[in-house]
């Protein structure tokens, strides 16, 4: 019920909006901002009743929808999507506040379209049924659509049609695949009683990657991003960024990898590398860019690359990190857009040459830059670098590819502090150009926009335990999916060898490395239990909400 | 020794950088613009942390057991654990006294050097947060820790090297600096991953111990280890300015000189130094401390021969400082890293003295460096002259002084290792004198060649700069004979015998000839600069292809520039972007969108809304299918 009202009450405050537009702008931002931040209140329940000792879905409701059709309104979160949730109830009420100024014209429009794409976020990341997912993901494009098209720069037609097409694209096939296990489900969308081998699990693995590789963006899919930024709103850029880009890895996590996992093993060594050529690719082309956002843009590009990189990893800690990254990323390249649209509010440019100096003129708007700016490179202490690191880590020590691609992956973290330095250095430093003297340094709002995300930026680089440790089981499940398949071709040999080096080891003694591939030590038998046993646990837990459908 | 002392010694500086960071951002001008507040805050802070380390040193001495904490879990899973922990033993315990005691008395030097300038209480948090992440660097008790400070000091380093943002040569000097250790870097994030890898932990004793147990994972076969310890030598080699990656470290004297003095020459750039005297089991199994000992005493030679011909007096410094680093790579190298660090020690009081004297010079003459436009500064500044000449009889191995203990016993230990490496390293200490006299001789004796309206402001400098000064002339001078006496029966070595592995090669040959050979060696590099430069000034120098060869360093700068530099940036605006993106990528998308846009427009003719030619389609079809039957079927 709760899960419920977390991604309905913005709906809630979109028919308000739409019934008190007339009291003015004013009353239409506060409703938006009270939805937003009761939205946030209410999912910080979600927080504190989650159980971390169990991979199993929390918060689950199922409700008849159109059994016809096979479908039913099934909703629940787990460790992963728990943060993406919380990512999106946090980063919504920011743009609200981000967005109070800078709207001139439209704003109950705006405002309505925000909250409705929030309701249509939080969706996809609980939707448990994959019609369900499906019609969330759909609905998200058309809020988002207006965000960009109404409020965006002067390309912005060109930009929104390349986003909506692009991403339509990858959801059609994505249609077909769902259609396709619909009918090797019992005519059933439910997520949950899925259970593989798949017949065509290649091409219905191909169907789902490609519809998120394009979300991602990852490599060559990425074109529509630098556009769809640079045009829209700052609000727009931050959810942009913030959460629809972690749809994509969202869906890889939650349906390729545990759905597929032949399949997925059998293209890692062809996404592996796309992954890695998004994280240096991006890293060069953002280093070159004239404009902030177009840079930012790219960052993502890069940044996003690593996330891929890990997931694929097959690794505990490559996939947590990955998980976490989703958060860091919304963080920090979310804090990047607030900071390039309020630069752009007082000077109306996002061209770097045009500034210089600010620093001196912009103390406070200066040292908050500079932090999100370290959290970007992945500076210790600061949140980005725990997720790189784990992701690079477990990418390196479970061997799923050849680690030289963990290798170029290290050097984009090079890159990373060329680009960003460099832009740095020429927005802040050097001498202030006369016509930025009249600058003002931020205001109380804007300052009480940021702080929170600095807030969590040192939180999660300085004590991640917190968040780490309610993504723990729920990756653990998708690793025990992703690593027990049966031995077959390439990824068969590569379980093989790992148990054996991990059984020499056991006759050393070390524990930590022991627990380091757990699944391996003792083969089939206790992975394959631990799947069933999973498995069962969820069999049951959806048979007696289907019980208690029935007695309601 | 508790896990408080340690918290409080290492919080100490970091509570200083949070309240002088929130008085720099602060409107109040009587809070923003109080020098004294922020001055006094930020030193006091670093002697809050130096106590503690003479506690934690006290208790070590007396005998107590290496201290090995964790504090908290930091990253963790079910199959990985990195967690914020702590180890002081001997050579812990020794950088501490070092990094807090040159740095306390660097920042009381701060306090007048810095006087009036805009940026004050920002210059006192970022130094106080460089405190606080080396701290961190020596006192992790695991890989990752260290490397945390590690990344720490990169970033305040950048920070304090563009200190003065304004100026786009320190800016630029700051972006490449940390841009060059981020290269280091990555070998070191690799040979972490690698020991990782290998021993599933990154604890220095569960490595060390499991390593010398010969129990680990060995990830790439008989040379996992060599792996390990080269990629992380990679990390040593950017932080440590070593070849090729020392190019950072010259252009980094754009920062305030005190900057210079405390993390350029005695902490910061000595980490890697640390980093290996701190893994000399895994060098010492893996054989790789050869590789050390060459690209040490390579640098060691060839950053010496640059610093002959610099008229820049912090960059002959700066110069001096690679070569010097390149002498500890060369001690750790060989085995001897005992001596390694203790010429570190010496170094950190010697070299960061004479950081300090050249910025009292500076005070004095308007940030004037160029030496060129110096000469006969000994009557004016006659305190900064006497503790300059210390520190360079230091640095030049004269018998007795702190720079002769330390040198010559990496010298000596050069010798069991390779003759050859001892030569090069016997040569270096002849440059070494060499252009340290040079340097002495220009600035401080002869002609004054400095301009009357400077000439008129010449002053020695106030006692808050100037006592530093001389107490740090103490240390510089007689550190070596305290901690030295008795070569390697001294009290250093056998206070650090705990940490370090026995070396491979025993040092050999009589120690009393060593020690002539090395002072004569030392004496002889004076006398030469005194026969050159007693009455002639650089300008006078005759000029050739070598001369002109060493003027432009050996054009490294350039050729990185040309060869990596560039073909990155125009490769990525060209090719990756405008072509690849730009040309190719959205070429396809959007040939895509025409392709559709074209078949759609093209049907869209059958389309015309007039019934005639609906009619006329339809009978046309009808006609068509009835022949098909007719006339096929």
């Amino acid at each position: 019920m709760l899960l419920s009202i977390v991604i309905f009450l913005p709906l809630l405050g979109v028919i308000a909006i739409a019934l008190l537009r007339g009291l003015g702008a004013s009353a239409v931002k506060g409703i938006a901002l009270v939805i937003g931040l009761l939205t946030f209140i209410v999912s910080l329940g979600l927080y504190t009743g989650f159980d971390a000792t169990t991979a199993t879905f929390q918060n689950v409701t199922q409700q008849a929808w159109i059994p016809g059709l096979g479908t039913s309104y099934h909703i629940g979160i787990d460790g992963i999507s728990l943060w993406l949730v919380l990512l999106t109830t946090f980063l919504t009420p920011v743009c609200i506040l981000a967005a109070w100024n800078s709207i001139e014209k439209g704003i109950s429009g705006f405002m309505m379209s925000l909250l409705a794409l929030e309701t249509g976020m939080l969706g996809v990341f609980c939707a448990l049924d994959l019609f369900l997912f499906f019609v969330f993901w759909e609905s998200m494009l058309i809020p988002m659509y207006f965000l960009i098209g109404i409020w965006g720069g002067e390309r912005r037609i060109y930009a929104t049609v390349k986003f909506v097409l692009y991403t339509m694209a990858g959801s059609a096939l994505m249609l077909v695949g769902i259609l396709a296990l619909y009918l090797q489900n019992n005519n059933s969308f439910d997520l949950t009683t899925l259970s593989g081998p798949f017949e065509h699990s290649h091409l219905l693995f191909l169907a789902f990657f490609i519809a998120f590789a394009i979300k991602v963006p990852l490599f060559p899919f990425h074109t529509w991003l630098p556009d769809a930024h640079v045009e829209a709103p700052t609000a727009g850029s931050v959810i942009l960024a913030g959460v629809l880009l972690k749809m994509g890895t969202y869906g890889i996590i939650r349906f390729c990898l545990p759905l597929f996992p032949d399949a997925a093993a059998e293209f890692t060594p062809l996404i592996v590398p796309l992954a890695v050529i998004g994280i240096i690719y991006g890293a060069l082309v953002a280093m070159v860019q004239p404009d902030l956002k177009k840079l930012v843009a790219y960052s993502s590009v890069s940044h996003l690359g690593f996330v891929v990189l890990g997931l694929f990893s097959k690794s505990p800690a490559g996939i947590q990190g990955s998980v976490l990254q989703m958060i860091n990323h919304g963080l920090s390249t979310g804090a990047l857009f607030l900071l390039v649209g309020m630069i752009y509010e007082r000077r109306h440019s996002r061209m770097i040459v045009d500034f210089g100096g600010l620093a001196k003129r912009m103390p406070i708007f200066a040292t908050i830059f500079m932090v999100v700016t370290l959290s970007s490179i992945g500076l210790p202490g600061l949140n980005g670098f725990v997720g790189e690191y784990m992701i690079l880590l477990g990418s390196f020590v479970q061997g799923a590819f050849s680690k030289i691609y963990v290798v170029i992956a290290t050097a984009g973290v090079i890159l990373a502090a060329v680009y960003m330095l460099w832009m740095f250095q020429r927005v802040m430093f050097g001498t202030l150009d006369k016509t930025n003297e009249a600058l003002p340094d931020l205001n109380a709002r804007e300052i009480v926009v940021m702080l929170p995300i600095l807030l969590f930026i040192v939180w999660i680089g300085v004590y991640p335990k917190p968040f780490l440790s309610k993504i723990e089981k729920s990756v653990g499940l998708v690793v025990t999916q992703v690593q027990t398949e049966p031995a077959m071709g390439r990824a068969g040999e590569q379980e093989n060898s790992s148990q054996q080096s991990v059984v020499s080891n056991q006759q050393n003694g070390d524990t930590l490395l022991k627990s380091l591939l757990p699944d391996s030590r003792q083969p089939m038998a206790d992975s394959q239990y631990t799947e069933l046993a999973l498995r069962g646990t969820q069999r049951v837990q959806h048979e007696k909400i289907e019980k208690e459908a029935e007695t309601k | 020794m508790t896990i408080e002392l340690i918290v409080v010694l290492l919080v100490a500086p970091l509570v200083g950088f949070l309240v002088n960071g929130l008085l720099g951002l602060s409107k109040n001008k009587g809070l923003k613009g109080n020098e004294q507040l922020s001055g006094w805050i930020g030193s006091l802070a670093v002697l809050v942390s130096l106590v503690c380390s003479i506690i934690a040193f006290a208790s070590l001495h007396g005998g107590a057991a290496p201290f090995d904490e964790t504090l908290y879990e930091w990253i963790t899973g079910e199959s990985f654990a990195f967690n914020i922990g702590f180890r002081v033993d001997a050579l812990t315990s020794v950088m501490l006294l070092v990094i807090t005691g040159v740095g306390f008395l660097i920042h009381v030097y701060s306090i007048g050097y810095m006087h009036g300038d805009e940026g004050y209480t920002r210059y006192f948090a970022y130094l106080n947060l460089f405190i606080f992440a080396m701290l961190i660097l020596v006192l992790g008790n695991n890989y990752l820790m260290m490397f945390v400070g590690w990344e720490g000091v990169g970033l305040c380093s950048y920070l304090l090297i563009g200190f003065w943002y304004e100026k786009q040569t320190a800016t630029d000097a700051g972006k490449k600096a940390f841009i060059v250790n981020r290269i280091g870097d990555f070998g070191f994030l690799l040979g972490m991953f690698t020991l990782f890898a290998a021993f599933g932990t990154l604890d220095f004793t569960s490595i060390f111990d499991a390593a010398e147990a010969d129990n680990f994972q060995k990830v790439f076969g008989a040379s996992t280890l060599v792996i390990a310890t080269l990629l992380l030598f990679v990390g040593a080699i950017g932080k440590s300015a070593q070849i090729p990656l020392y190019v950072w470290l010259p252009d980094a004297m754009e920062g305030p000189t005190p900057v210079s003095a405390l993390i350029h020459a005695a902490t910061m750039v000595t980490a890697g130094v640390y980093m290996i005297a701190r893994s000399a089991v895994l060098y010492n199994i893996a054989h790789t401390g050869e590789v050390v000992a060459w690209i040490g005493v390579l640098t060691a030679f060839f950053a010496a021969t640059i610093a002959l011909t610099q008229n820049d007096i912090k960059r002959i410094l700066a110069y001096s400082t690679v070569s010097q680093l390149g002498y500890m790579f060369l001690g750790v190298g060989v085995g001897a890293y005992a001596s390694g660090v203790f010429h570190l020690v010496t170094h950190a009081f010697f070299k960061g003295l004479m950081f300090l004297t050249a910025g009292s010079v500076m005070h004095a003459m308007a940030n004037e460096l160029d030496m060129r436009r110096m000469g006969g500064l000994k009557a004016k500044m006659p305190i900064t002259h006497w503790t300059f000449l210390v520190g360079a009889l230091a640095i030049a191995g004269f018998p007795f002084l702190s720079g002769f203990w330390s040198k010559d016993e990496i010298l000596h230990s050069a010798w069991g290792s390779s003759p050859i490496i001892y030569a090069i390293g016997l040569v270096t200490a002849f440059l070494t004198a060499f252009y340290m006299f040079r340097l002495i001789f220009v600035t401080f004796y002869g002609e004054s060649r400095v301009e009357p309206e400077v000439d008129s402001h010449l002053h020695e400098s106030p006692p808050v700069m100037w006592v530093p000064l001389a107490i740090l002339a103490i240390p510089s001078a007689l550190i070596g004979l305290l901690l030295g006496w008795g070569g390697h029966e001294s009290w250093f070595h056998h206070f650090t015998k705990s940490v370090f592995p026995e070396a491979h090669h025993e040092a050999s040959g009589n120690v009393i000839l060593f020690m002539v050979i090395s002072s004569v060696v030392g004496l002889a590099g004076i006398a030469f600069a005194w026969s050159r430069y007693r009455e002639r000034t650089p300008s006078e120098e005759p000029t050739n292809a070598l001369h002109k060869l060493l003027v432009n360093k050996y054009y490294v700068d350039e050729v990185y520039n040309a060869l990596i530099v560039q073909p990155i940036k125009n490769g990525s605006h060209y090719l990756l972007w405008r072509i690849v993106d730009n040309g190719i990528i959205d070429g396809i998308v959007n040939g895509i969108g025409s392709i559709i846009r074209f078949i759609g427009g093209t049907l869209r003719r059958l389309q015309t809304g007039l019934v005639q030619v609906y009619i006329v389609s339809m009978v046309l079809g009808i006609v068509l299918f009835l022949a098909y039957y007719l006339f096929f079927l």
